[in-house]
């Protein structure tokens, strides 16, 4: 494999070291050094893919971010598929395996780009809001194909192997770029002592140094910046980060910088790294060195392989040794460009012409590129270009750029490359990421920063200085400023010495004039990715639109993955132009990150599966795996949900599990319900305000149950709270409920009622909950305690300290299944020795571990209510038939109850608990149905309420269920209908909530 | 990602320590029974949702858990102090000209 | 006005397309209008459209302080249902459903309005329990709705991990087929095309500063380019509702926040409908040009810069890598970022105001692209006769002080 464009030296390559890999299907070669964009071109490779709306082929136009074409598809494998690479920032790898996103059945004879060429027309923008209307409904049909045709690269169909992380970062001094004015402000700040990081999107640090034209001190640049990297490496404090592009300036001088560690070396990364990182940075002050990007000139077909930016041009002859063609045409406005002119030359190739669109240019340049001999057309340009896969010849034509017309006929050149360039757009895109509007400034015809909420300094190019000379004293002084405002004095150092050039200035040219209109002429591409041509954005303007965020909508220019790098500034400088109104006046889009795409992988970091939420164990989770427990997720907590025994299913377990407490005794691991340790003189009082219902008179030694809500009236908490001591409770929560009680106690402690004496303490994690529910449950527990179990003596609703198992607990005589529990709390370090003897004494009385749906089945029997699943947010207690529990004479007035007396609150009719039976004794209602009393009626229906909790109750022998009806209290015996998804009704009888032992005996048997 | 002193703590940390909880300086009626449902609903939901200054009420969540005030400028998002409860604010109107940023 | 039609743009390539008609004037206001709708996005074009469609009147300008459909409405996910939980806002969202599945035609501009189907996850069995009384509630309303289990979820959604690796596996998912994308720019532009054609003056560039009142009642409004008189005024301003609320002299219910969206780089067709997850929090569909179109969390700042806090990213592609790992090499292209006027329950504000004739519209939160044309059809029908519509009487602002709130936030396991 010849690589045909590779000069025979030169470059900034490894030529001993030959790296093979493929394009679509193709096996080429290229060096070590080489960007995945230098190799193709060195391969002659012209067409890289086919554009996104007309199919017209495309080519390498850039060298960098900006690159608008060169979006490939690399992997080599599915899993590590890697969509929309910009071969020219991907370092070319051995074994690299890129193809084109589009194109069929080959990019270089494609389809669809017959239809561009005739329909082209057709497809103006917002061609697709005119038509594919009619008839409706084959919209869906059109819409298919519409999306198959778009789209860059592929995601991979399998899950990727590659894992991503996360770093923190605090520094002095951020230096965003490593060109001339990062170096620069790097090594001032880094001097100075200031704690500094250096990232750079590149392979290595330089930026346009490496392929400059000019010398520091007298020798290549290239020395200087090896120097420069030197002295910074040798800096503890200096931080660089090569590959690193710092993708969004958020809030409070916080970015973001996303390192790719390996895509240099293949598309996995080495066993047990993270492929990329992003470092997350608060940054004392950032000094801005982002560079400029070159405009391209916008004429006839310039979108045909071979039409490239001159800067590109210089640096893959400079810096990789490639010359993508063999003869040259330069259109330019400025002198910088005939860098390209003099690099062709000395590399041995042909400059057919260079047009200036100046009448008079004399820069430096200028006049080096005239002593060669090379043929300079003044006040011209290159108007159009024809070839069908690669560019044959050029139109250079006389124009009058001010009053945008073409003045001479002007002459077809033969030549392969058209370079060109309309000046340099400032990359102002992070200056912008907070709201700042970037500022217009005709002498450089550019938009600099503007004011922005960001503690930064902008230095070189960004900040319209572009004499190298100058870009470097820019730097060194930003940094030294960037430096100097938080706290470092500046230290002399070396700054090297460049020759100043003698330049002229630019003039502007946005838009090439044709002899024909706009809209007649061959296609002048604007946004290259996104198809938008100066036709497009004239129609635009034509059909109204008119701000800048229009045209952008309507025509998708700036849309695409280099966010209109290349082309906004020409697009909206044409659409200025045909609204006869100033750039100033027409602004620019919103910059917003990122600056250049960033994986969805590094922004989620390691915060994926098991670490994507913590997890929440309870100190006896490895008893209950050990027991086959099925979990169930009750906020972060995995809890157990069933303990299957011999293949059962949920029914049958929770059928045994139902049957063992009721008949004898069940074991429940409720450690995960929230506790909150609550001490200080005050504490009764604050109790007092927080719950519906009075803790006055609670004594010590005593539980009580109570029900919280929010300020609207509405039922938000529930949950046991005993008396431990005089001025010492503690309080239990819903599991799910745990820190937002914990938050709600403080927020009215310490904004309300400051002057209450009173302490909060989560102790959730402190103690491990064991619950013994069933008959035999006293029985059990007086084998491993040494509490007095006496049923007088240890009374419902109330609790004892004493040994469990031989470690100190709290017992809590409470009960939620309705049968005789008892609640042992221990220390969670202790709680699985204690609960071995529990189960060894247990054996005896078929103690069986019971989960979390065999308590919800218990409980409902019982009619108690869980928060969250018999209440929504919109119910009080009066609704859940819960008066009781409200202190409706407590002489404070407490959270809740203000709220619960509103107009609406207290109507007749609202939606109320109730139980259900249905009337076939073994359908089992849906949680969750909707309710209706008439069956009869239409759609819309007519809902009464909804079936909030529903089982199948075996020890009752019949299903039942829990649900809010409108008036339902009022209903008893009456029947309420679910209407199921299969247009069937169940019908049930409404009637009291508790189904279960109503007199409540069983607790205290 | 904003980066706020929280006044317990003495300390500049990142947002993602903390929680906004709101309005600030809104007094929970001494006497909730004597307030019209208007006046209830007034105080329950109606906020000043300012554009501009503002006095909002954070919790340092991940932190010392305590509440505390800030003066925030609701466009540019700077904070201009932050100060506990009970205390006033010093900040009462914008220090300076209307930033950039504001986008239409 | 111009008809849009296949033949037509064909018949314009003929000529280059250089006779397109402007979309909509540029007209200097009139000295008073028997209606002014306060913002230009796609609730107030959409309110102006109906107000000269179905109500007849066409003396209405529509003040707009930037451009046209640029708030909320050109920074949304694009998503459309009407799959809510209760009897008002599920009326409400599937008159706006009914209004959407006709409306390309009805307004002659293709907004793309494509039924692709939206799924909302389930992670837990509480999850399951909400979307089974969502979707029968749904069903009963007259709303398509379904409920999947894991096995049929796994089959309707390529791609979705539903292995239990993931931190809260997929337990089912509701569906509403009839749901799915409308592309955001377009239904503002094609109601502002309509309404222009009909007679409706668009005022952009434009900025309301104040409300002239006599007696206490609206007369008009004040605005950057002088006073343009009104007898009735409407105010869509979303976000900016807080604001335009103090200028009328009254206070809402409502906090500004920020709201994030963030898509991807184009790829090759992968997300087919719309998937959301509450539980995990991220929702995720694809655009027609291949972008993967993510929703972020609400921030929990008051927030009018259009930006929120890098975390909340982070969070939102933490979900969509743990829904689908597969992703996890794309690029995010872009984020931004809107202003969202959130309500105490989750539900809009279609109200009178404590000033006669003055008329609000918002509290949309994260529900406002869905519900456009609906909201646009009620509210000109309260603003063309004086008293609100049927469909959204609940939604009057006195619910805050009665308590009669329609809570969407605990009930229905479903934001956005």
């Amino acid at each position: 494999m010849s690589q045909i464009n590779r000069l025979s030296n030169g470059g900034r390559i490894n030529r001993n070291q030959p790296l093979t890999f493929t394009f679509n299907g193709t096996t080429y070669q290229g060096f070590a050094g080489d960007t995945l964009a230098a190799a193709l071109l060195a391969n002659g490779v012209d067409i890289i893919g086919r554009s996104f709306k007309y199919s017209r082929p495309r080519g390498i136009v850039a060298a960098g971010a900006e690159e608008p074409n060169a979006v490939l598809q690399i992997g080599s494998r599915e899993a590590t598929q890697i969509p929309n690479v910009r071969a020219t920032q991907q370092a070319l790898y051995s074994g690299l395996v890129a193809t084109s996103t589009n194109g069929w059945p080959s990019v270089n004879n494609d389809i669809m780009g017959i239809l561009g060429k005739v329909g082209g027309d057709m497809m103006a923008p917002g061609f697709y809001y005119k038509t594919f209307m009619y008839p409706q409904s084959m919209w869906m049909t059109y819409e298919k194909y519409i999306r198959k045709a778009a789209g860059l690269g592929r995601a991979p169909k399998e899950n990727d192997p590659d894992r991503y992380d996360h770093m923190n970062q605090h520094c002095d001094v951020l230096v965003v770029g490593g060109g001339a004015a990062g170096l620069a402000a790097a090594l001032a700040a880094g001097r100075a002592g200031a704690r500094v990081i250096l990232a750079d999107e590149q392979e290595e640090f330089g930026g346009q140094l490496l392929d400059s034209r000019e010398s520091l001190d007298g020798r290549p640049a290239a020395d200087w910046v090896a120097k420069a990297v030197a002295e910074l490496k040798a800096m503890p404090e200096v931080l660089l980060l090569p590959r690193a592009t710092v993708n969004g300036y958020h809030d409070h001088n916080f970015l973001t910088i996303h390192e790719r560690r390996f895509d240099h070396l293949g598309e996995v990364a080495p066993m047990g790294e993270a492929r990329q990182r992003m470092h997350r940075v608060r940054a004392k002050r950032v000094v801005l060195a982002t560079g400029a990007h070159e405009r391209p000139l916008v004429y006839g077909n310039n979108d045909v392989p071979g039409n490239m930016l001159a800067g590109a041009v210089s640096t893959y002859i400079r810096r990789y040794g490639v010359a993508p063609g063999k003869q040259l045409v330069l259109s330019t406005t400025n002198d910088f460009a005939y860098r390209v002119a003099l690099d062709w030359l000395e590399a041995g190739l042909k400059v057919v012409a260079i047009a200036d669109a100046r009448g008079n240019p004399r820069g430096a340049w200028v006049e080096e590129a005239r002593a060669k001999g090379i043929r300079l057309l003044t006040g011209s340009a290159v108007i159009e270009t024809r070839g069908s896969k690669r560019v044959s010849a050029a139109r250079i034509a006389a124009i009058d750029p001010v009053g945008h017309k073409v003045t001479s006929p002007g002459e077809w050149l033969e030549c392969d490359t058209v370079a060109t360039s309309g000046g340099y757009s400032p990359v102002v895109h992070l200056a912008s990421h907070l709201g700042g509007k970037p500022t217009w400034r005709e002498d450089l015809l550019a938009f600099v920063p503007g004011e922005g909420f960001q503690q930064r300094v902008c230095a070189g190019a960004v900040n319209g200085v572009f004499q190298l000379g100058d870009v470097l004293a820019d730097g060194f002084e930003a940094g030294v400023k960037a430096a100097g405002e938080v706290g470092f004095a500046p230290v002399s150092g070396e700054v090297p010495s460049v020759a100043a050039r003698s330049e002229d200035a630019s003039i502007a040219l946005f838009q090439v004039p044709h002899e024909k209109s706009t809209a007649r002429g061959p296609k002048q591409f604007v946004d290259l990715q996104n198809d938008v041509t100066s036709a497009g954005i004239e129609l635009a303007t034509r059909e109204g639109f008119e701000s800048v965020e229009h045209v952008k909508r309507y025509t998708a220019l700036g849309f695409g993955t280099d966010q209109g790098k290349l082309g906004n500034i020409n697009g909206l400088a044409i659409a200025a132009r045909s609204l006869g109104i100033s750039i100033t006046q027409m602004g620019t889009t919103m910059f917003r990150p990122n600056y250049t795409p960033v994986t969805f992988g590094s922004v989620a970091g390691r915060n994926c599966g098991a670490l994507f939420d913590p997890v929440r164990y309870t100190a006896l989770h490895a008893w209950h795996l050990a027991q086959g427990a099925e979990f169930e997720d009750v906020g972060q907590w995995k809890r157990p949900w069933y303990f299957p025994k011999n293949g059962e299913d949920l029914h049958a377990a929770v059928a045994r599990e139902c049957k063992a407490v009721r008949d004898s005794v069940g074991l429940l691991d409720a450690s995960t319900l929230g506790k909150i340790d609550i001490q200080g003189p005050d504490a009764r009082e604050f109790l007092n305000r927080v719950y519906t219902n009075a803790w006055t008179k609670l004594d010590v030694g005593k539980a009580r149950y109570g029900l919280m809500c929010k300020e609207d009236g509405m039922v938000f908490d529930d949950g046991v709270t005993a008396c431990l001591a005089d001025n010492h409770f503690l309080m239990t929560t819903t599991t799910g409920g745990a820190a937002r009680v914990m938050q709600w106690l403080e927020i009215y402690h310490q904004t309300e009622w400051p002057d209450l004496k009173v302490y909060f303490t989560s102790v959730t994690d402190h103690w491990a909950t064991m619950t013994l529910s069933g008959p035999n449950s006293r029985k059990l527990l007086a084998e491993v305690t040494d509490i007095d179990l006496d049923r007088d003596g240890f009374p419902f609703m109330t609790w004892k300290e004493g040994l469990v198992g031989g470690v100190p607990a709290r017992v809590f005589r409470i009960s939620f299944t309705g049968e005789l529990s008892y609640e042992i709390n221990v220390q969670a370090d202790y709680a699985m020795g204690v609960l071995e003897k529990i189960v060894a004494a247990g054996k005896a009385y078929n103690l069986t571990p019971y989960g979390t749906e065999t308590m919800h089945v218990l409980r409902a029997e019982k009619g108690f209510i869980i928060v969250g699943q018999d209440t929504d947010g919109s119910v009080t207690p009066d609704d859940l038939n819960m008066g009781w529990c409200v202190g409706r004479t407590k002489p404070f007035s407490w959270i809740g109850w203000r709220g619960m007396n509103r107009e609406d609150c207290v109507r007749e009719n609202r939606k109320q608990l109730v139980g259900l039976k249905p009337v076939d004794p073994n359908v089992v209602l849906p949680e969750g149905a909707q309710l209706v009393f008439d069956t009869k009626q239409q759609i819309p229906m007519a809902m009464v309420g909804h079936v909030t909790s529903s089982y199948y109750s075996a020890s009752l022998g019949y299903s039942f269920a829990l649900a809010m009806v409108k008036g339902g209290l009022k209903r008893m015996g009456e029947k309420v209908f679910a209407p199921l998804a299969d247009g069937r009704f169940v019908e049930a009888e409404i009637c009291s909530s508790v189904f279960f032992d109503p007199k409540g005996e069983q607790q205290n048997v | 990602m904003l980066q706020i002193f929280c006044p317990h703590c003495g300390e500049l940390r990142a947002e993602e320590e903390f929680h906004a909880a709101g309005q600030a300086h809104i007094p929970r009626p001494l006497d909730p029974n004597a307030c019209t449902d208007q006046e209830w609903g007034d105080y329950l939901f109606f906020r000043d949702n300012p554009r501009g200054l503002h006095h909002e009420l954070w919790i340092h969540a991940a932190g010392c858990r305590q509440y505390f005030n800030a003066t925030r400028d609701t466009i540019s998002y700077e904070i201009f102090e932050t100060y506990k409860i009970g205390e006033k604010p010093s900040v009462t109107a914008k220090p300076k000209a209307a930033a950039p940023g504001e986008q239409a | 006005m111009q008809r849009y039609s296949g033949f037509g743009l064909f018949k314009h390539s003929l000529s280059h397309n250089e006779n397109w008609q402007r979309m909509w004037r540029n007209p200097t206001p009139k000295p008073v209008y028997d209606v002014i709708i306060v913002g230009g996005g796609g609730h107030g074009l959409a309110t102006a459209y109906y107000l000269a469609k179905v109500h007849g009147i066409t003396n209405v300008a529509v003040v707009e302080k930037g451009w046209l459909g640029g708030g909320n409405t050109a920074r949304n996910t694009t998503i459309v249902r009407s799959n809510y939980l209760w009897d008002e806002s599920a009326q409400l969202y599937e008159h706006a459903m009914k209004l959407w599945e006709g409306l390309s035609q009805d307004i002659n501009y293709n907004v793309m309005f494509s039924p692709r189907g939206v799924y909302n996850l389930c992670h837990t069995l509480q999850d399951m329990r909400d979307s089974e009384r969502r979707v029968s509630a749904n069903r009963l309303n007259g709303i398509d709705g379904e409920l999947l289990d894991a096995k049929q979820t796994a089959a309707e959604i390529p791609y979705l991990d539903c292995s239990k690796n993931t931190r809260y596996p997929v337990m089912g998912a509701t569906v509403q087929r009839r749901g799915g994308v409308a592309r955001h720019d377009a239904v503002a532009w094609g109601y502002a095309r309509a309404a222009d054609a009909l007679g409706v003056d668009l005022i952009q560039q434009t900025e309301v500063i104040g409300f002239r009142k006599e007696n206490g009642v609206v007369i008009g409004v004040e605005t950057s380019k002088g006073f343009i008189g009104g007898k009735r005024v409407g105010v869509v301003t979303a976000g900016n509702s807080g604001h335009m609320a103090k200028l009328a002299g009254f206070r809402l219910p409502l906090e500004s926040h920020p709201l994030q969206a963030l898509v991807s780089e184009p790829i090759k067709p992968i997300i087919d409908s719309v998937i959301m997850s509450n539980a995990v929090h991220g929702y995720i569909s694809q655009s027609d040009k291949g972008d993967l179109v993510i929703g972020a969390g609400i921030d929990g700042y008051v927030g009018y810069g259009q930006r929120g806090s890098y975390p909340t990213i982070e969070h939102t592609l933490q979900a969509i890598v743990e829904m689908f790992p597969v992703l996890s090499r794309v690029r995010m292209n872009r984020q931004w970022g809107g202003i969202v006027d959130t309500s105490p329950d989750a539900c809009p504000i279609i109200s009178k105001t404590p000033v006669p004739n003055l008329f609000f519209n918002c509290g949309w939160g994260t529900g406002g692209f869905k519900a456009t044309p609906g909201s646009g059809h009620v509210f000109a029908a309260s603003l063309a006769t004086g008293e609100m519509h049927p469909l959204a009487k609940p939604f009057a602002m006195d619910r805050f002080h009665s308590g009669a709130l329609i809570d969407e936030h605990g009930a229905a396991a479903v934001a956005h």
